[in-house]
C-alpha cells in the first residue's frame, strides 16, 4: 500500500473510487438514436459525483478540540445539503453530528465538483463516495491508534470521536498527534442502512444558528481590511456589447479611486458603495445594440415547428395513429422567469502579485476558478475561490463573470475590491428561465384510453450555451437536457408516444432555473392529461393510473398518486366554492403527486391547501426533505400564478420586486401536507421534483371552478384576460 | 459629518461624507454589522429591516441623518444563542431558514409586530409581514410567528406577575 505524506492539520484522505462522466464526452460515436438512450439515462439516473475522489484532496480536518471539519465540494444555498453531508459522515465516523462542522471547500483544497451544485444531485451523488471517505478515515485513525497502543486493532472500541482500550482513551485529535505519514487502507465495507443512526433522522440544520442570529456567512458579507467597492456599468438593453466609455467626470467624483476600463466592461472603484454607485451614473458607455426586441417578437420566435427538432423519446408510432384518426390538440405557454434570489450576485476579490483570492457565492467553484485564472493570466493553482453560503442559488450562480470583473478591478487598484449587482441589474442581466411553447396531441380510443400521445416543447436554451456543457457535447446530446427536463411522457402504458424538443436561440441569456424545464413541461403535459380525463369522464387520478406501465418506475409513480389521493380525500367536484386539482410528475427518478384545494374570490386565485406525496428514495433527513417540498411548492406556485418578465423596447422588465410579482406570506397555503415514500434504497432528487406538479394542479382546479382552461402561465394574469 | 446614535445598546458615533447615505450601508460597512442584508435598495423586499426606536424600518431607504439620537436594534442585538429573543427561539424550534438571507429581515419585522400585538391573527400576519423570501419559507414562518407570539405572551405574563 502506498504511503502518503500528510501533515496533521491537512488531513488528506484518499478514496479508492472511480467516477463516470455524466455527459459521456470524449467521443463522437453517440449519434442519432443512441442519443435517446443517453437522454433516457439522464432522465432516470441520478447524476454521479463529478469531482475527483481518486487523488488526495482535503475532505476532512481534525482540530485540536477534536472537531471534525468536513470540506464540502457542494455549496449550501438553502437546500440543506450541509446537514445531509454531516449525517452521512457522522454515520461512518461514528461520531455525533454536532462534532462535524461542514464548511465550503476553498478551491485550494482541490476538493471541487467539476460540474456544479445543482440539479438536485448533491446528496445522491455523494451518498456512496462520502461515506467511503469517512469510513476510510476512520480506518486510518484506527490503524494509528493500534500502532500507538501497540495492540491489535480488533481490541479497540470507538465512539463519539474517541478510541477506547480498557481504561485508556484517545480522541481522534490525539491519535493524529505527531503522525506525519498515513497508510491508506482499502475502502472498508459500509454500514448497512438498517444499522444507521443518523440517516433518516430529522437532524436540525447545521447552519441553523448562524442563520437565525445573523452571522456574516454570505458572499455579500465578506470583507477584508483595506477593502474598496467596485461597481460595473451594465447594459439595460438585451444583446448589448460593450464598445467604449468616457469617464472624465466620473473620475473626479468624491471617493473615486479609479475607473477601470477593460475590453468588455467599465467599472468604478471607490471608497464606499454609495460613492461607487454615484460615480457610475457619470460614466457614459457606448454599447453596440441589436434589435429592439419585445415580448410578442420573442413569443413568435418561440413556436413549435421553428428551430431544430430533436426526438427525445419515442415508443410505437404516433404519426401512424394521428394520420388515420381524429386528434385532440392543445397548446400551452410559459413566460420568461427571473431567478430573483435575494442575495444579489457579487464577489470580493483580492488579487496580488502571485495569487488571487475570491470570496463569492457560486454554484460552479471550479469553473469560476478556471475562468478567473484564465482572464488574469495566472496559474489555476494561484487562484483560490473561497465559496460562501449562497443567499439563494436556483441556477442563478452557474454563470459567474462577476467574479472576473471584481478580480480585474482589484488587480487594477492593488487592493481588495467588493463588487455586486444592483437589483435592477439583477433583473436585467439575469440568465432567465426560458419561455416555452408546447403543442400536445393525443388520440383517445373508444373505451377512453390514450392510444397515442405527443408532447412538443419549444424552449430557449437551458443547459446548452452554459460553461458546464461544452459546445462539443451539444451534437452528442442532441437536445437540451435542461429544456426537456420533465418533458418526457411518464405514462408508459400508452402504446404510442413521443416527446420532441425544439431548440430556439433567444437574443438574451437563458439557463437553469430551479427544476429547469420541469415546471413548464409538467404544466403543459398534466393540464393536457386533465383535459383528456375530463373528455373521458374519468376521475383524473384514476385516468393517470390506468396509463402507467408496470415496472419499478411506474409502480413508484402509481404509489405517490394513490398516496396523495388517499391523504387529500380527492374529489373531482366543487365543494363549498372550493375545487381540488390534481397533477403528477417524475423528475430525475423522483415521482411526485400533488392535490391542491383552490377557491377564487374577487377574481383572485387562492390556494388553501396542498397535499404532496413524493418518493425520493431513501430519505436522509425527513425534516429537510419536507422543508424542500414546502419551499418548492410555494416557489412553484409563485411562478405559476404571478411571475412574468416582459421585453419592452429591447429591455427586460420589471426590474424590482413588487412589479415582478412573487408569492408573499399572504399567498402561501395555510396547510401543506407531505407524505414521503421511500421506494428505493438510495437517496434520489429532492429539491426540484416537488416544483413539478403545482402549476398544473392549480390550473386543473381553476378549470373545475370556472370551466375555463388556463393554457398560459402566470395563471392569475390570464384568469380574466 | 458626525452622527451619533445608540445601536444594540451601545452609543456610537460615525463619520459620514454624505448624510443621505442609507443607514443600511453605515450599519454594514462602517459598523461592520453584516446581519442586516441588502436585497433591493428600494424598500421592496425587507431584507434590510431593523428597528429604529422600536419601529421596523427598511434601512436601505432610510437616510442615516434620520437616525441621529435614535435607538437602533439589528439582528445582532435582538438576541444571542444564549439569550435568544422569542422570535429567534421560535425560528430555531420550527427550523425556518433555508438559504437564510431574508431571515434577519423577517425576524426583525416579526419582532416589531409582536411588540405591539402579541396575539396576531393570520390576517394580521399577512398584512404586516410583507417581506420577500425567495426560498418561500412562508409556511414555517407563519408557524414560527404564532409560536413566537406564544412565547412573548408567556414572557409578558411573567413580567406582569413579577411586577
Ligand atoms: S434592501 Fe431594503 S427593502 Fe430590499
Ligand atoms: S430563506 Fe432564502 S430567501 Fe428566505
Amino acid at each position: 500500500m502506498a504511503k502518503k505524506r500528510v501533515s496533521r492539520r491537512k488531513f488528506l484522505v484518499r478514496g479508492a473510487l472511480g467516477t463516470v462522466g455524466v455527459l459521456a464526452l470524449g467521443t463522437y460515436v453517440f449519434r442519432g438514436s443512441i442519443r435517446r438512450v443517453i437522454a433516457k439515462k439522464l432522465n432516470s439516473a441520478d447524476a454521479p459525483y463529478m469531482g475527483d475522489t481518486s487523488t488526495p484532496l482535503i475532505w476532512f480536518e481534525i482540530t485540536d478540540d477534536n472537531q471534525i471539519i468536513l470540506y464540502s465540494p457542494k455549496v449550501e444555498m438553502g437546500q440543506g445539503t450541509f446537514t445531509g453531508l454531516a449525517q452521512l459522515a457522522a454515520e461512518e465516523l461514528e461520531v455525533d453530528v454536532s462534532q462535524i462542522k461542514v464548511v465550503h471547500a476553498p478551491s485550494a483544497t482541490g476538493n471541487m465538483d467539476g460540474f456544479a451544485t445543482g440539479g438536485s444531485t448533491s446528496i445522491s451523488a455523494l451518498w456512496v463516495p462520502l461515506r467511503e471517505l469517512a469510513a476510510t478515515m476512520r480506518e486510518m485513525l484506527l490503524i494509528k491508534a493500534a500502532e500507538k497502543w501497540k495492540v491489535d486493532r480488533d481490541k479497540i472500541r470507538f465512539s463519539e470521536g474517541s478510541f477506547y482500550l480498557g481504561e485508556n482513551t484517545m480522541t481522534f485529535a490525539e491519535v493524529t498527534n505527531g503522525v506525519s505519514e498515513w497508510e491508506i487502507p482499502d475502502t472498508p465495507e459500509l454500514k448497512p442502512t438498517s444499522e444507521m443512526k443518523w440517516v433518516g433522522k430529522p437532524v436540525p440544520r447545521v447552519d441553523l444558528k448562524d442563520k437565525v442570529f445573523g452571522a456574516p456567512i454570505f458572499g455579500m458579507d465578506a470583507s477584508l481590511p483595506n477593502m474598496l467597492f467596485g461597481s460595473v456599468v451594465r447594459p439595460s438593453k438585451i444583446g448589448s456589447t460593450f464598445k467604449n466609455a468616457t469617464f472624465s467626470e466620473a473620475e473626479k467624483m468624491p471617493g473615486v479611486i479609479k475607473i477601470v476600463l477593460e475590453k468588455d466592461f467599465v467599472g468604478v472603484v471607490a471608497k464606499s458603495y454609495q460613492e461607487a454607485e454615484n460615480a457610475k451614473l457619470a460614466i457614459e458607455v457606448e454599447w453596440e445594440t441589436g434589435e429592439d426586441w419585445n415580448t410578442s417578437a420573442i413569443k413568435s420566435m418561440l413556436t413549435v415547428g421553428k428551430g431544430k427538432p430533436f426526438t427525445i423519446q419515442k415508443e410505437g408510432d404516433v404519426e401512424d395513429v394521428f394520420e388515420s384518426t381524429e386528434v385532440i390538440v392543445s397548446e400551452y405557454w410559459s413566460p420568461i422567469g427571473a431567478h430573483a434570489q435575494l442575495e444579489p450576485n457579487g464577489a470580493l476579490a483580492h488579487v496580488e502579485e502571485d495569487k488571487a483570492t475570491i470570496y463569492m457565492s457560486t454554484q460552479v467553484v471550479k469553473i469560476t476558478r478556471d475562468e478567473i485564472a484564465d482572464r488574469l493570466g495566472k496559474d489555476k493553482n494561484q487562484v483560490n475561490i473561497v465559496p460562501t453560503f449562497l443567499g439563494g442559488g436556483f441556477g442563478r450562480r452557474l454563470h459567474t463573470p462577476n467574479g472576473i470583473q471584481a478580480a480585474l478591478m482589484s488587480k487594477a487598484v492593488g487592493r481588495p475590491v467588493k463588487c455586486f449587482f444592483s437589483r435592477k441589474e439583477e433583473f436585467q442581466n439575469d440568465t432567465f428561465r426560458p419561455p416555452t411553447h408546447h403543442v400536445l396531441k393525443a388520440r383517445l380510443n373508444d373505451i377512453g384510453a390514450i392510444e397515442a400521445f405527443e408532447h412538443n416543447v419549444s424552449s430557449g436554451d437551458v443547459a446548452f450555451g452554459s460553461p458546464m456543457v461544452p459546445s462539443i457535447a451539444e451534437p452528442i446530446l442532441g437536445a437540451d437536457l435542461g429544456a426537456w427536463r420533465g418533458g418526457m411522457v411518464q405514462y408508459g402504458a400508452i402504446p404510442n408516444y413521443q416527446a420532441v424538443s425544439w431548440r430556439i436561440k433567444l437574443p438574451f441569456a437563458t439557463s437553469w432555473w430551479r427544476s429547469l424545464g420541469l415546471l413548464a413541461n409538467t404544466f403543459a403535459i398534466e393540464s393536457f392529461m386533465d383535459e383528456l380525463a375530463v373528455k373521458t369522464g374519468k376521475d383524473p387520478a384514476q385516468f393517470r393510473l390506468e396509463h402507467i406501465q408496470k415496472d419499478d418506475r411506474g409502480d413508484r409513480l402509481s404509489s405517490v398518486i394513490k398516496a396523495v389521493v388517499e391523504k387529500s380525500n380527492y374529489k373531482d367536484a366543487v365543494v363549498k366554492e372550493r375545487a381540488m386539482g390534481f397533477a403528477a410528475s417524475t423528475d430525475a427518478s423522483t415521482p411526485c403527486a400533488q392535490v391542491v384545494e383552490v377557491s377564487i374570490t374577487d377574481e383572485e386565485i387562492k390556494v388553501h391547501k396542498v397535499f404532496c406525496a413524493m418518493d425520493p428514495g431513501l430519505v436522509v433527513n425527513p425534516d429537510q426533505v419536507r422543508a424542500q417540498c414546502e419551499g418548492a411548492i410555494i416557489m412553484g406556485m409563485s411562478a405559476a400564478l404571478f411571475e412574468k418578465m416582459e421585453v419592452e423596447k429591447g429591455e427586460l422588465t420589471p426590474t424590482i420586486y413588487g412589479p415582478y410579482q412573487m408569492a408573499l406570506m399572504k399567498h402561501a397555503p395555510k396547510e401543506i401536507d407531505i407524505t414521503l415514500l421511500q421506494g428505493s434504497e438510495t437517496p434520489g432528487a429532492v429539491g426540484e421534483p416537488p416544483l413539478g406538479p403545482i402549476g398544473a394542479a392549480i390550473a386543473n382546479a381553476v378549470f373545475r371552478l370556472t370551466g375555463k382552461r388556463l393554457r398560459e402561465m402566470p395563471l392569475q394574469h390570464y384568469l380574466n384576460s | 459629518m458626525e452622527i451619533s446614535f445608540q445601536i444594540n445598546g451601545e452609543n456610537r458615533s460615525v463619520q459620514v461624507e454624505d448624510e443621505n447615505t442609507p443607514l443600511l450601508w453605515v450599519v454594514r460597512d462602517v459598523l461592520d454589522l453584516k446581519g442586516t442584508k441588502f436585497g433591493c435598495g428600494k424598500a421592496a423586499c425587507g431584507a434590510c429591516t431593523l428597528h429604529v426606536d422600536g419601529e421596523a424600518v427598511r434601512s436601505c431607504s432610510y437616510a442615516v441623518k434620520f437616525a441621529k439620537g435614535k435607538n437602533i436594534v439589528t439582528i445582532e442585538g435582538l438576541g444571542t444563542p444564549e439569550r435568544p429573543h422569542p422570535v429567534q427561539q421560535a425560528w430555531v424550534e420550527e427550523i425556518v431558514p433555508q438559504c437564510g438571507y431574508c431571515q434577519p429581515g423577517f425576524m426583525m419585522a416579526t419582532a416589531a409586530l409582536l411588540s405591539k400585538n402579541d396575539h396576531p391573527t393570520d390576517e394580521e400576519i399577512d398584512a404586516n409581514i410583507i417581506n420577500v423570501c425567495r426560498c418561500a419559507t412562508y409556511y414555517r414562518m407563519r408557524k414560527a410567528i404564532h409560536r413566537a407570539a406564544e412565547l412573548t405572551r408567556e414572557t409578558n405574563l411573567q413580567s406582569t406577575e413579577n411586577s
